[in-house]
Protein backbone atom coordinates (compact mmCIF):
# COMPACT_ATOMS: atom_id res chain seq x y z
CA UNK A 1 0.00 0.00 0.00
CA UNK A 2 2.87 2.13 1.29
CA UNK A 3 4.53 1.23 -2.42
CA UNK A 4 1.69 1.91 -4.34
CA UNK A 5 0.95 5.85 -2.67
CA UNK A 6 4.84 6.01 -3.05
CA UNK A 7 4.73 5.39 -7.09
CA UNK A 8 1.72 7.49 -7.07
CA UNK A 9 3.51 10.40 -5.68
CA UNK A 10 6.64 9.74 -7.91
CA UNK A 11 4.49 10.01 -10.99
CA UNK A 12 2.96 13.07 -9.75
CA UNK A 13 6.58 14.57 -9.56
CA UNK A 14 7.34 13.21 -12.05
CA UNK A 15 4.63 15.24 -14.29
CA UNK A 16 5.48 18.10 -12.45
CA UNK A 17 8.85 17.41 -13.26
CA UNK A 18 8.01 16.98 -17.06
CA UNK A 19 6.04 20.45 -17.04
CA UNK A 20 8.84 22.08 -15.38
CA UNK A 21 11.34 21.38 -18.22
CA UNK A 22 9.50 23.18 -21.14
CA UNK A 23 8.66 26.11 -18.73
CA UNK A 24 7.43 28.26 -21.80
CA UNK A 25 4.71 26.08 -23.25
CA UNK A 26 3.73 24.84 -19.65
CA UNK A 27 3.44 28.16 -18.78
CA UNK A 28 1.49 29.24 -21.48
CA UNK A 29 -1.44 26.74 -20.93
CA UNK A 30 -1.38 27.94 -17.37
CA UNK A 31 -1.60 31.26 -17.72
CA UNK A 32 -4.69 30.34 -20.69
CA UNK A 33 -6.33 28.04 -17.97
CA UNK A 34 -5.97 30.87 -15.13
CA UNK A 35 -7.58 33.70 -16.85
CA UNK A 36 -10.39 31.37 -17.86
CA UNK A 37 -10.94 30.59 -13.84
CA UNK A 38 -10.31 33.86 -12.91
CA UNK A 39 -13.25 35.31 -15.03
CA UNK A 40 -15.78 33.60 -13.47
CA UNK A 41 -13.86 33.34 -9.78
CA UNK A 42 -14.01 37.42 -10.26
CA UNK A 43 -17.19 38.03 -11.07
CA UNK A 44 -18.41 35.87 -8.18
CA UNK A 45 -16.50 38.21 -6.13
CA UNK A 46 -18.24 40.84 -7.16
CA UNK A 47 -21.06 40.20 -7.16
CA UNK A 48 -21.09 38.66 -3.57
CA UNK A 49 -20.07 42.19 -2.53
CA UNK A 50 -23.06 43.62 -4.68
CA UNK A 51 -25.40 41.45 -2.56
CA UNK A 52 -24.10 42.31 1.25
CA UNK A 53 -24.06 45.91 -0.19
CA UNK A 54 -27.94 45.30 -0.78
CA UNK A 55 -28.22 43.52 2.43
CA UNK A 56 -26.67 46.63 4.58
CA UNK A 57 -29.32 49.56 2.77
CA UNK A 58 -32.00 46.38 3.26
CA UNK A 59 -31.53 47.48 6.99
CA UNK A 60 -31.69 50.94 6.18
CA UNK A 61 -34.51 50.88 4.24
CA UNK A 62 -37.51 52.85 5.91
CA UNK A 63 -40.80 53.51 4.76
CA UNK A 64 -42.56 57.42 4.52
CA UNK A 65 -45.66 58.03 5.66
CA UNK A 66 -47.44 61.75 4.30
CA UNK A 67 -49.88 62.05 6.52
CA UNK A 68 -53.47 63.97 5.21
CA UNK A 69 -53.69 67.27 5.02
CA UNK A 70 -56.65 67.72 7.76
CA UNK A 71 -54.56 65.46 10.52
CA UNK A 72 -54.03 67.47 13.67
CA UNK A 73 -51.04 66.75 15.28
CA UNK A 74 -52.83 64.79 18.23
CA UNK A 75 -54.37 62.76 16.15
CA UNK A 76 -50.86 62.14 14.13
CA UNK A 77 -49.67 61.19 17.78
CA UNK A 78 -52.55 58.82 18.16
CA UNK A 79 -51.28 56.68 14.96
CA UNK A 80 -48.26 56.90 15.74
CA UNK A 81 -49.06 55.23 19.25
CA UNK A 82 -51.43 52.82 17.32
CA UNK A 83 -48.12 52.19 14.46
CA UNK A 84 -45.70 51.08 17.67
CA UNK A 85 -47.82 48.22 19.16
CA UNK A 86 -47.17 46.73 15.48
CA UNK A 87 -44.25 43.69 15.33
CA UNK A 88 -43.33 44.50 11.90
CA UNK A 89 -42.06 48.53 12.68
CA UNK A 90 -39.28 49.29 15.09
CA UNK A 91 -39.41 52.66 15.16
CA UNK A 92 -41.19 55.84 14.57
CA UNK A 93 -40.26 58.96 13.95
CA UNK A 94 -42.91 62.00 13.65
CA UNK A 95 -42.35 65.47 12.02
CA UNK A 96 -44.73 67.96 11.89
CA UNK A 97 -45.77 69.93 9.38
CA UNK A 98 -43.79 72.97 10.49
CA UNK A 99 -41.01 71.19 10.64
CA UNK A 100 -41.23 69.89 7.28
CA UNK A 101 -40.82 72.53 6.11
CA UNK A 102 -38.36 73.98 8.57
CA UNK A 103 -36.15 71.18 6.66
CA UNK A 104 -37.01 72.19 3.53
CA UNK A 105 -35.97 75.81 4.21
CA UNK A 106 -32.48 74.89 5.29
CA UNK A 107 -31.89 72.14 2.99
CA UNK A 108 -33.15 73.96 -0.53
CA UNK A 109 -31.59 77.81 0.96
CA UNK A 110 -35.66 79.10 -0.66
CA UNK A 111 -36.82 80.61 2.68
CA UNK A 112 -38.18 84.07 1.04
CA UNK A 113 -40.51 81.88 -1.75
CA UNK A 114 -41.37 79.80 0.65
CA UNK A 115 -42.61 82.61 2.98
CA UNK A 116 -44.24 84.06 0.10
CA UNK A 117 -46.50 81.25 0.02
CA UNK A 118 -50.31 81.18 1.68
CA UNK A 119 -50.09 78.19 3.12
CA UNK A 120 -47.08 75.26 4.12
CA UNK A 121 -47.56 73.03 1.37
CA UNK A 122 -45.73 70.38 3.07
CA UNK A 123 -47.79 67.30 4.90
CA UNK A 124 -46.64 66.42 7.96
CA UNK A 125 -44.95 63.04 7.75
CA UNK A 126 -44.32 59.58 9.92
CA UNK A 127 -41.17 57.94 9.03
CA UNK A 128 -40.80 54.19 9.88
CA UNK A 129 -38.12 51.80 10.53
CA UNK A 130 -39.57 48.14 10.31
CA UNK A 131 -38.66 45.95 12.42
CA UNK A 132 -36.23 42.77 11.18
CA UNK A 133 -39.22 40.82 10.67
CA UNK A 134 -41.29 43.87 8.70
CA UNK A 135 -37.61 44.29 6.68
CA UNK A 136 -37.61 40.98 4.99
CA UNK A 137 -37.72 41.07 1.67
CA UNK A 138 -40.99 39.09 1.76
CA UNK A 139 -43.23 40.77 4.46
CA UNK A 140 -42.14 44.46 3.83
CA UNK A 141 -44.10 45.15 0.40
CA UNK A 142 -47.23 43.79 2.56
CA UNK A 143 -46.56 46.45 5.14
CA UNK A 144 -46.21 49.05 3.00
CA UNK A 145 -49.64 48.08 1.42
CA UNK A 146 -50.82 48.04 5.20
CA UNK A 147 -49.56 51.56 5.67
CA UNK A 148 -51.09 52.70 2.28
CA UNK A 149 -54.51 51.50 3.55
CA UNK A 150 -54.68 53.10 6.86
CA UNK A 151 -57.36 56.35 6.45
CA UNK A 152 -54.91 59.28 7.99
CA UNK A 153 -52.46 58.62 5.30
CA UNK A 154 -52.05 59.94 1.77
CA UNK A 155 -49.26 57.50 1.15
CA UNK A 156 -46.46 55.17 1.89
CA UNK A 157 -43.47 55.04 0.18
CA UNK A 158 -40.78 52.57 0.86
CA UNK A 159 -37.62 54.92 0.02
CA UNK A 160 -35.86 52.24 -1.71
CA UNK A 161 -37.66 50.80 -4.89
CA UNK A 162 -34.58 50.96 -6.68
CA UNK A 163 -33.22 48.12 -4.33
CA UNK A 164 -35.65 46.00 -5.61
CA UNK A 165 -34.15 46.44 -9.40
CA UNK A 166 -30.49 46.48 -7.92
CA UNK A 167 -31.48 42.90 -6.44
CA UNK A 168 -33.37 42.02 -10.12
CA UNK A 169 -29.78 42.88 -11.95
CA UNK A 170 -27.56 41.54 -9.40
CA UNK A 171 -29.68 38.03 -9.39
CA UNK A 172 -29.26 38.31 -13.64
CA UNK A 173 -25.70 39.23 -13.08
CA UNK A 174 -25.29 36.05 -10.97
CA UNK A 175 -27.06 33.73 -13.46
CA UNK A 176 -25.00 34.92 -15.75
CA UNK A 177 -21.94 34.26 -14.07
CA UNK A 178 -23.01 30.50 -13.60
CA UNK A 179 -23.44 30.10 -17.22
CA UNK A 180 -19.96 31.82 -17.90
CA UNK A 181 -18.69 29.54 -15.73
CA UNK A 182 -20.01 26.60 -16.64
CA UNK A 183 -18.51 27.41 -20.67
CA UNK A 184 -15.67 28.67 -19.27
CA UNK A 185 -14.69 25.29 -17.10
CA UNK A 186 -15.49 23.32 -20.40
CA UNK A 187 -12.81 25.55 -22.46
CA UNK A 188 -10.42 24.51 -19.70
CA UNK A 189 -11.63 20.84 -20.34
CA UNK A 190 -10.83 21.07 -23.81
CA UNK A 191 -7.85 23.53 -23.79
CA UNK A 192 -6.02 20.93 -21.22
CA UNK A 193 -7.40 18.15 -23.31
CA UNK A 194 -6.21 19.38 -26.41
CA UNK A 195 -3.07 19.46 -25.31
CA UNK A 196 -2.90 16.50 -23.60
CA UNK A 197 -3.77 15.18 -26.68
CA UNK A 198 -0.68 16.52 -28.25
CA UNK A 199 1.69 15.39 -25.25
CA UNK A 200 0.38 11.65 -26.29
CA UNK A 201 0.94 12.35 -29.56
CA UNK A 202 4.54 13.62 -29.13
CA UNK A 203 5.20 10.28 -26.96
CA UNK A 204 3.12 8.18 -29.57
CA UNK A 205 7.12 5.91 -29.76
CA UNK A 206 8.01 5.85 -26.41
CA UNK A 207 4.06 4.48 -25.43
CA UNK A 208 4.61 1.88 -27.97
CA UNK A 209 7.81 1.00 -26.47
CA UNK A 210 6.54 1.25 -23.03
CA UNK A 211 3.21 -1.60 -24.27
CA UNK A 212 5.73 -3.84 -25.67
CA UNK A 213 7.48 -4.54 -22.30
CA UNK A 214 4.33 -4.87 -20.94
CA UNK A 215 2.73 -1.54 -19.40
CA UNK A 216 -0.63 -1.64 -18.91
CA UNK A 217 -2.76 1.04 -20.27
CA UNK A 218 -3.50 2.05 -16.21
CA UNK A 219 0.62 2.86 -16.16
CA UNK A 220 0.56 4.73 -19.07
CA UNK A 221 -2.67 6.56 -18.44
CA UNK A 222 -1.34 7.93 -15.01
CA UNK A 223 1.49 10.70 -16.00
CA UNK A 224 -0.83 11.89 -18.45
CA UNK A 225 -3.93 12.35 -15.55
CA UNK A 226 -1.02 13.75 -13.53
CA UNK A 227 0.16 16.64 -16.06
CA UNK A 228 -3.60 17.24 -16.49
CA UNK A 229 -3.85 17.76 -12.73
CA UNK A 230 -0.63 19.59 -12.93
CA UNK A 231 -2.35 22.24 -15.50
CA UNK A 232 -5.66 22.77 -14.00
CA UNK A 233 -4.19 22.98 -10.02
CA UNK A 234 -1.50 25.41 -11.07
CA UNK A 235 -4.08 27.47 -13.55
CA UNK A 236 -6.04 28.06 -10.59
CA UNK A 237 -3.35 28.91 -8.38
CA UNK A 238 -2.76 31.33 -10.95
CA UNK A 239 -6.41 32.45 -10.90
CA UNK A 240 -5.88 32.60 -7.41
CA UNK A 241 -2.67 34.96 -6.98
CA UNK A 242 -4.50 37.40 -10.35
CA UNK A 243 -7.78 37.62 -8.03
CA UNK A 244 -5.63 38.64 -4.89
CA UNK A 245 -3.63 41.38 -6.57
CA UNK A 246 -6.53 42.76 -8.84
CA UNK A 247 -8.78 42.96 -5.25
CA UNK A 248 -5.59 44.14 -3.45
CA UNK A 249 -5.71 47.54 -6.20
CA UNK A 250 -9.02 47.82 -5.66
CA UNK A 251 -9.59 47.67 -2.23
CA UNK A 252 -7.98 51.09 -1.58
CA UNK A 253 -10.07 53.20 -3.74
CA UNK A 254 -13.32 51.48 -2.92
CA UNK A 255 -12.67 52.09 0.30
CA UNK A 256 -12.31 55.63 -0.69
CA UNK A 257 -15.31 55.68 -2.45
CA UNK A 258 -17.27 54.12 0.14
CA UNK A 259 -16.13 56.78 2.55
CA UNK A 260 -17.41 59.66 0.56
CA UNK A 261 -20.67 58.24 0.88
CA UNK A 262 -20.42 58.17 4.82
CA UNK A 263 -20.06 54.42 4.50
CA UNK A 264 -17.37 51.63 6.00
CA UNK A 265 -18.16 49.24 3.01
CA UNK A 266 -15.06 47.86 2.13
CA UNK A 267 -14.34 44.68 -0.47
CA UNK A 268 -14.95 41.23 0.84
CA UNK A 269 -12.11 38.97 -0.68
CA UNK A 270 -12.81 35.29 -0.06
CA UNK A 271 -9.57 34.55 -0.20
CA UNK A 272 -9.23 31.97 2.01
CA UNK A 273 -12.46 30.34 0.24
CA UNK A 274 -11.38 30.78 -3.38
CA UNK A 275 -7.53 29.73 -2.20
CA UNK A 276 -9.13 26.40 -1.98
CA UNK A 277 -11.54 26.40 -4.44
CA UNK A 278 -9.84 27.51 -7.36
CA UNK A 279 -6.81 25.02 -7.75
CA UNK A 280 -9.03 21.91 -6.11
CA UNK A 281 -11.72 22.79 -9.13
CA UNK A 282 -8.56 23.45 -11.92
CA UNK A 283 -7.48 20.22 -10.87
CA UNK A 284 -10.57 18.35 -11.24
CA UNK A 285 -11.15 20.01 -14.96
CA UNK A 286 -7.83 19.21 -15.92
CA UNK A 287 -8.27 15.51 -14.86
CA UNK A 288 -11.61 15.31 -17.03
CA UNK A 289 -10.10 16.80 -19.72
CA UNK A 290 -6.78 14.60 -19.39
CA UNK A 291 -9.40 11.38 -19.32
CA UNK A 292 -10.99 12.69 -22.27
CA UNK A 293 -7.71 12.82 -24.01
CA UNK A 294 -6.56 9.89 -22.78
CA UNK A 295 -9.60 8.20 -23.26
CA UNK A 296 -9.63 8.84 -27.33
CA UNK A 297 -6.03 8.63 -28.26
CA UNK A 298 -4.13 6.34 -25.85
CA UNK A 299 -5.54 3.05 -27.19
CA UNK A 300 -5.33 3.67 -30.62
CA UNK A 301 -1.58 3.69 -30.20
CA UNK A 302 -0.31 -0.31 -30.38
CA UNK A 303 2.88 -1.66 -31.10
CA UNK A 304 3.13 -2.71 -34.50
CA UNK B 1 7.23 -23.98 -24.87
CA UNK B 2 6.37 -22.45 -28.00
CA UNK B 3 3.47 -24.55 -30.17
CA UNK B 4 2.51 -23.26 -33.25
CA UNK B 5 -0.58 -25.75 -35.17
CA UNK B 6 -1.60 -24.83 -38.53
CA UNK B 7 -1.27 -20.84 -38.33
CA UNK B 8 -2.49 -18.80 -40.97
CA UNK B 9 -1.50 -14.60 -40.55
CA UNK B 10 -3.63 -12.70 -42.95
CA UNK B 11 -3.44 -8.79 -42.64
CA UNK B 12 -6.26 -6.41 -42.94
CA UNK B 13 -5.22 -5.83 -47.02
CA UNK B 14 -5.66 -9.37 -47.52
CA UNK B 15 -1.97 -10.43 -47.57
CA UNK B 16 -1.50 -13.84 -46.25
CA UNK B 17 1.98 -13.73 -44.82
CA UNK B 18 1.99 -16.92 -42.98
CA UNK B 19 -0.10 -19.94 -44.35
CA UNK B 20 -0.48 -23.20 -42.24
CA UNK B 21 2.51 -23.01 -40.53
CA UNK B 22 3.52 -25.93 -37.58
CA UNK B 23 6.47 -26.49 -35.43
CA UNK B 24 7.72 -26.09 -31.72
CA UNK B 25 10.15 -24.95 -30.17
CA UNK B 26 11.15 -27.05 -26.07
CA UNK B 27 11.53 -24.92 -23.38
CA UNK B 28 15.67 -23.98 -23.11
CA UNK B 29 15.96 -24.57 -26.77
CA UNK B 30 17.78 -21.79 -29.04
CA UNK B 31 16.71 -21.66 -32.38
CA UNK B 32 17.14 -19.07 -35.79
CA UNK B 33 14.16 -18.63 -37.64
CA UNK B 34 15.64 -17.40 -40.94
CA UNK B 35 14.39 -16.87 -44.87
CA UNK B 36 13.91 -14.07 -47.03
CA UNK B 37 13.22 -10.57 -46.72
CA UNK B 38 9.24 -11.17 -46.64
CA UNK B 39 9.05 -14.35 -45.42
CA UNK B 40 7.24 -13.87 -42.64
CA UNK B 41 9.80 -13.97 -39.95
CA UNK B 42 8.77 -10.56 -38.22
CA UNK B 43 5.03 -11.54 -38.63
CA UNK B 44 5.88 -14.73 -36.56
CA UNK B 45 7.15 -13.30 -33.78
CA UNK B 46 4.90 -10.74 -33.88
CA UNK B 47 2.44 -13.75 -32.83
CA UNK B 48 4.49 -15.06 -29.57
CA UNK B 49 4.56 -11.39 -28.20
CA UNK B 50 1.06 -10.51 -29.91
CA UNK B 51 1.18 -7.76 -31.46
CA UNK B 52 -0.52 -9.56 -33.78
CA UNK B 53 -3.06 -12.16 -33.63
CA UNK B 54 -3.28 -15.37 -35.65
CA UNK B 55 -6.30 -15.68 -38.53
CA UNK B 56 -6.80 -19.14 -38.28
CA UNK B 57 -4.49 -21.82 -35.83
CA UNK B 58 -3.33 -22.23 -32.57
CA UNK B 59 -0.82 -20.34 -31.16
CA UNK B 60 0.60 -21.65 -27.36
CA UNK B 61 3.44 -20.05 -25.70
CA UNK B 62 4.44 -21.49 -22.38
CA UNK B 63 0.99 -23.11 -21.32
CA UNK B 64 -1.37 -19.97 -22.46
CA UNK B 65 -3.34 -19.78 -25.51
CA UNK B 66 -2.97 -16.84 -27.02
CA UNK B 67 -5.97 -17.28 -29.04
CA UNK B 68 -8.14 -17.11 -25.67
CA UNK B 69 -5.96 -14.27 -24.22
CA UNK B 70 -8.14 -10.98 -23.54
CA UNK B 71 -6.32 -7.73 -23.86
CA UNK B 72 -6.55 -6.54 -21.04
CA UNK B 73 -3.84 -9.75 -19.63
CA UNK B 74 -1.71 -9.10 -22.61
CA UNK B 75 0.68 -6.28 -20.43
CA UNK B 76 0.97 -8.99 -17.84
CA UNK B 77 1.78 -12.21 -20.80
CA UNK B 78 4.61 -9.58 -22.47
CA UNK B 79 6.63 -9.58 -19.26
CA UNK B 80 7.33 -12.78 -19.77
CA UNK B 81 8.82 -12.17 -22.83
CA UNK B 82 11.93 -10.32 -23.32
CA UNK B 83 12.33 -8.80 -27.07
CA UNK B 84 14.88 -7.44 -28.89
CA UNK B 85 14.54 -5.20 -32.07
CA UNK B 86 16.70 -4.45 -35.18
CA UNK B 87 16.23 -0.60 -34.66
CA UNK B 88 16.82 -1.05 -30.59
CA UNK B 89 13.57 0.92 -29.68
CA UNK B 90 15.20 2.32 -26.74
CA UNK B 91 13.53 5.82 -25.06
CA UNK B 92 15.89 9.08 -26.25
CA UNK B 93 15.17 11.32 -23.36
CA UNK B 94 16.36 9.01 -20.94
CA UNK B 95 19.53 7.38 -19.64
CA UNK B 96 20.79 4.04 -20.42
CA UNK B 97 19.80 3.25 -16.95
CA UNK B 98 16.40 4.31 -16.97
CA UNK B 99 15.72 2.60 -20.28
CA UNK B 100 16.34 -0.74 -18.96
CA UNK B 101 15.16 0.06 -15.63
CA UNK B 102 11.85 0.54 -17.78
CA UNK B 103 10.11 -3.21 -17.53
CA UNK B 104 10.99 -3.51 -13.93
CA UNK B 105 9.34 0.37 -13.13
CA UNK B 106 6.41 -1.13 -14.89
CA UNK B 107 6.41 -4.38 -12.97
CA UNK B 108 6.62 -2.43 -9.77
CA UNK B 109 9.52 -3.64 -8.71
CA UNK B 110 10.92 -1.74 -5.40
CA UNK B 111 14.03 0.75 -5.34
CA UNK B 112 16.67 -1.51 -4.72
CA UNK B 113 15.49 -4.59 -6.68
CA UNK B 114 15.54 -2.52 -9.58
CA UNK B 115 18.93 -0.72 -9.19
CA UNK B 116 20.21 -4.02 -8.45
CA UNK B 117 18.59 -6.19 -11.49
CA UNK B 118 19.73 -2.87 -14.08
CA UNK B 119 23.19 -3.50 -12.68
CA UNK B 120 23.49 -6.93 -13.15
CA UNK B 121 22.25 -6.96 -16.60
CA UNK B 122 24.20 -3.77 -17.49
CA UNK B 123 27.30 -5.47 -16.33
CA UNK B 124 26.21 -8.79 -18.44
CA UNK B 125 26.10 -6.84 -21.39
CA UNK B 126 29.26 -5.05 -20.56
CA UNK B 127 27.65 -1.40 -20.15
CA UNK B 128 28.13 -1.04 -16.67
CA UNK B 129 30.33 2.30 -16.49
CA UNK B 130 27.48 3.83 -19.44
CA UNK B 131 24.33 3.73 -17.13
CA UNK B 132 24.18 7.71 -17.00
CA UNK B 133 24.85 7.87 -20.76
CA UNK B 134 21.98 9.10 -23.35
CA UNK B 135 21.46 6.32 -26.55
CA UNK B 136 22.42 9.02 -28.27
CA UNK B 137 26.00 8.78 -26.75
CA UNK B 138 26.19 4.96 -27.88
CA UNK B 139 27.62 3.06 -31.02
CA UNK B 140 24.98 1.21 -32.78
CA UNK B 141 26.46 -1.90 -30.99
CA UNK B 142 26.18 -0.69 -27.57
CA UNK B 143 22.64 0.27 -27.86
CA UNK B 144 21.59 -2.71 -29.21
CA UNK B 145 23.21 -4.17 -25.87
CA UNK B 146 21.09 -1.93 -23.80
CA UNK B 147 18.40 -3.66 -25.80
CA UNK B 148 19.38 -6.71 -24.85
CA UNK B 149 19.86 -5.90 -21.30
CA UNK B 150 16.36 -4.34 -20.84
CA UNK B 151 14.67 -7.88 -22.79
CA UNK B 152 16.51 -9.68 -19.89
CA UNK B 153 16.39 -7.49 -17.04
CA UNK B 154 13.21 -9.07 -15.30
CA UNK B 155 14.68 -12.24 -16.06
CA UNK B 156 11.87 -13.82 -18.70
CA UNK B 157 11.74 -17.69 -19.78
CA UNK B 158 11.44 -16.34 -23.60
CA UNK B 159 13.93 -14.25 -25.65
CA UNK B 160 12.78 -12.75 -28.81
CA UNK B 161 14.85 -11.06 -31.68
CA UNK B 162 14.30 -9.90 -34.69
CA UNK B 163 17.68 -9.22 -37.08
CA UNK B 164 19.47 -7.76 -34.06
CA UNK B 165 22.33 -7.55 -36.03
CA UNK B 166 20.93 -6.33 -38.70
CA UNK B 167 22.87 -3.22 -38.83
CA UNK B 168 26.05 -4.50 -37.13
CA UNK B 169 29.52 -5.38 -38.61
CA UNK B 170 30.57 -9.18 -38.32
CA UNK B 171 32.33 -8.86 -35.39
CA UNK B 172 30.15 -7.09 -33.25
CA UNK B 173 27.41 -9.40 -34.79
CA UNK B 174 29.13 -12.46 -33.33
CA UNK B 175 29.38 -10.70 -29.93
CA UNK B 176 25.60 -9.84 -29.89
CA UNK B 177 24.80 -14.14 -31.00
CA UNK B 178 27.12 -14.99 -28.17
CA UNK B 179 25.46 -13.14 -25.61
CA UNK B 180 21.95 -14.84 -26.57
CA UNK B 181 23.83 -18.16 -26.10
CA UNK B 182 24.88 -16.93 -22.49
CA UNK B 183 21.40 -16.59 -21.93
CA UNK B 184 20.32 -19.82 -23.51
CA UNK B 185 23.00 -21.38 -21.16
CA UNK B 186 21.20 -20.30 -18.01
CA UNK B 187 17.96 -21.58 -19.39
CA UNK B 188 16.17 -19.15 -21.25
CA UNK B 189 14.04 -20.33 -24.78
CA UNK B 190 15.88 -18.07 -27.52
CA UNK B 191 14.47 -17.28 -30.95
CA UNK B 192 16.38 -15.46 -32.94
CA UNK B 193 15.24 -14.01 -36.54
CA UNK B 194 17.96 -12.73 -38.95
CA UNK B 195 18.93 -13.47 -42.41
CA UNK B 196 22.84 -13.39 -41.46
CA UNK B 197 23.11 -16.69 -43.25
CA UNK B 198 26.94 -16.51 -42.79
CA UNK B 199 26.43 -15.96 -38.66
CA UNK B 200 23.79 -18.95 -37.87
CA UNK B 201 26.10 -21.32 -40.18
CA UNK B 202 29.04 -21.51 -37.57
CA UNK B 203 26.87 -21.78 -34.53
CA UNK B 204 24.92 -25.43 -33.51
CA UNK B 205 21.78 -24.19 -33.29
CA UNK B 206 18.33 -25.40 -35.26
CA UNK B 207 17.22 -23.13 -38.10
CA UNK B 208 13.43 -22.41 -38.61
CA UNK B 209 13.22 -21.75 -42.52
CA UNK B 210 10.63 -19.51 -43.62
CA UNK B 211 9.32 -19.34 -47.67
CA UNK B 212 7.19 -16.96 -48.77
CA UNK B 213 4.98 -17.44 -45.31
CA UNK B 214 5.76 -21.39 -44.86
CA UNK B 215 7.99 -23.62 -43.56
CA UNK B 216 10.53 -24.67 -46.33
CA UNK B 217 12.31 -28.02 -44.88
N1 LIG C 1 0.92 -4.67 -41.22
C1 LIG C 1 1.01 -5.28 -42.45
N2 LIG C 1 0.03 -5.11 -43.32
C2 LIG C 1 0.10 -5.71 -44.54
N3 LIG C 1 1.11 -6.49 -44.94
C3 LIG C 1 2.14 -6.69 -44.09
C4 LIG C 1 2.14 -6.08 -42.79
N4 LIG C 1 3.26 -6.46 -42.17
C5 LIG C 1 3.94 -7.23 -43.03
N5 LIG C 1 3.26 -7.39 -44.18
C6 LIG C 1 3.68 -8.18 -45.30
O1 LIG C 1 3.82 -9.52 -44.88
C7 LIG C 1 4.97 -10.09 -45.48
C8 LIG C 1 5.87 -10.63 -44.42
O2 LIG C 1 6.41 -9.54 -43.73
P1 LIG C 1 7.43 -9.75 -42.55
O3 LIG C 1 6.83 -10.67 -41.56
O4 LIG C 1 7.83 -8.41 -42.06
O5 LIG C 1 8.63 -10.46 -43.30
P2 LIG C 1 10.17 -10.56 -42.87
O6 LIG C 1 10.28 -10.09 -41.47
O7 LIG C 1 10.48 -12.00 -43.06
O8 LIG C 1 10.93 -9.71 -43.83
C9 LIG C 1 5.62 -9.02 -46.33
O9 LIG C 1 5.25 -9.19 -47.66
C10 LIG C 1 5.02 -7.73 -45.81
O10 LIG C 1 4.87 -6.80 -46.85
MG1 LIG D 1 11.36 -8.53 -40.62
Amino acid sequence: MTNYLLRHLQVMLFSLGRLWRQPVASLMTITVIGIALVLPAGLFVLSENMSSLSNRWDSASQITLFLQKELTPQQAQQLSDELKEWSTIEQLHYQSAEQSLDEFRQLSGLGEVLDSLPSNPLPAIIIVEPSDEGAEKATIGKLVTQLNDLPQVEQAQLDMEWLQRFRSINKMVQRGISILAILLSLSVVLAIGNTIRLAILSRESEIRVMKLVGATDRFIRRPFLYTGFWYGFLGGLFAWVTLVLTMGLLSGPVSELAGHYGSDFSLHWFGGFLFLILPFTGAMLGISGAWLAVGRHLHLIEPS
Amino acid sequence: MIHFTDVYKRYPNNYEALSGLSFDLDEGEMAFLTGHSGAGKSTLLKLIALIERGSHGQVIVGNQNLSSLPKRKIPFYRRQIGIVFQDHNLLHDRTVFDNVALPLVIAGEGHREIGRRVRAALDKVGLLSKERNLPIALSGGEQQRVGIARAVVNRPPILLADEPTGNLDPELSREIMNLFEQFNQVGVTVFVATHDIALIQTLPYRQVILKQGRLDD
